[in-house]
């Protein structure tokens, strides 16, 4: 059974998680820009600890339609990592990648086999180039699953990495970073640990 | 109640009406949105609730949180408003796989197993299921209506279906 109670987390450590948000974020941010050659900022990352039924709200209303890309982190830290870009932004990421205009439309949540396709590649190289960033911090080991993606209602997609918290408490925890390039792309980056993690993780900076 | 007039119930979470409340949960993925009536006193409830089973688990603050202790809960908290639990029928959606399992993790398939709780359970109680929508692999926002007892599903890119 693990020690670490997320209730009782100092504030050393929240802003350790905080620094591994900013890090791993800041990596996966520098990566899409290049590869789309575009600018993009990110936000200072926040770390929350949030019961379940607010978990959505961080971003928007539960039914608001969102493109998701999950994926699973393994190695010496397992959990989960979770990406979320309003349509809009996912259809412009799409459009930057494949070269096409971006169409009138950009608000319609149907994406093509290829655009799909596309949108897990930008899941891989993003969550690749976070990871590396977290492994080579904490001097773990790190992977990722092969990414699946999903459009739906927030809430549906939270629903996954919330059933997995769920066996541990109440709340989730969330290290989460926002990056954007003007009004065209926001996006969410999402690190959820399992608890067991999140103590080999701390340990690892010397907490 | 939110402007519309609807009670909201989150995310491990359950509540009651007399008719003519309106229950509703918003994008249920793997979870399952339960829904209890009682035709003759019209009390209805509306439970989201996210895991199947909570005998696994030690420290269970949130019972809503779980199939079979918020079921419990549910029926308990309808009978103080005046349901009667053997008149009880139950509708249920939700349970759905929201990402395609490429690994073994089991949490993908928390859906199936919701669904499978609750059935499970409900049958244990005698309460008969008399509609569902359920698995599959899209989000679902549910509304409950317990002056007509029928249940609005709503998902994204389908047409509205009532149940």
């Amino acid at each position: 059974m693990s020690k670490i109670n997320l209730e009782e987390l100092s504030d050393m450590q929240f802003d350790l998680l905080k620094e591994i948000g900013n890090i791993g974020a800041g990596n996966a941010t520098t990566a899409l820009a290049k590869m789309l050659q575009m600018k993009m900022d990110m936000s200072v990352p926040k770390v929350a600890l949030l019961p379940f039924k607010d978990i959505s709200q961080l971003i928007g209303s539960e039914d608001q339609i969102v493109v998701g890309i999950l994926l699973g982190m393994e190695g010496e830290i397992t959990g989960m990592m979770m990406f979320l870009f309003d349509t809009k932004s996912a259809h412009h990421l799409v459009n930057k990648l494949m070269m096409q205009e971006d169409s009138v439309d950009n608000n319609s949540t149907d994406f093509t086999e290829m655009e799909m396709s596309a949108i897990s590649e930008i899941g891989n190289i993003v969550s690749g180039s976070y990871l590396t960033a977290l492994g080579t911090l904490t001097n773990l080991n790190v992977y990722a699953t092969v990414p699946s993606m999903t459009v739906d209602m927030i809430g549906a997609l939270m629903s996954v990495p919330a059933s997995e918290f769920g066996k541990y408490g109440d709340k989730l925890l969330l290290i989460q970073s926002q990056f954007g390039e003007s009004e065209f792309v926001t996006g969410y980056f999402m690190l959820i640990p399992e608890l067991e993690s999140y103590e080999k993780i701390l340990a690892a900076l010397g907490m | 109640m939110n402007i519309s007039g609807m009670i909201k119930v989150g995310m491990g979470d359950l509540k009651v009406c007399k008719t003519p409340g309106v229950l509703t949960t918003l994008g249920l993925g793997s979870c399952v949105g339960v829904a209890l009536y009682d035709p003759v006193s019209k009390v209805s409830g509306l439970l989201h609730c996210m895991l199947p089973d909570s005998t696994q688990f030690k420290n269970v603050t949130n019972v809503a949180k779980y199939a079979d202790s918020g079921l419990i809960e549910l029926i308990s908290q309808m009978e103080k408003l005046g349901a009667n639990k053997t008149r009880m029928v139950a509708k249920i959606a939700g349970g759905a796989q929201m990402f395609a399992s490429k690994s073994h993790n089991d949490t993908l398939k928390v859906g199936e197993r919701n669904v499978m709780a609750v059935k499970m359970k409900l049958s244990e109680m005698q309460i008969r299921i008399i509609a569902e929508d359920t698995g599959l692999n899209f989000g679902r926002t549910v509304e409950f209506y317990s002056e007509t007892g029928k249940y609005k599903i709503k998902a994204v890119g389908k047409p509205e279906k009532i149940i």
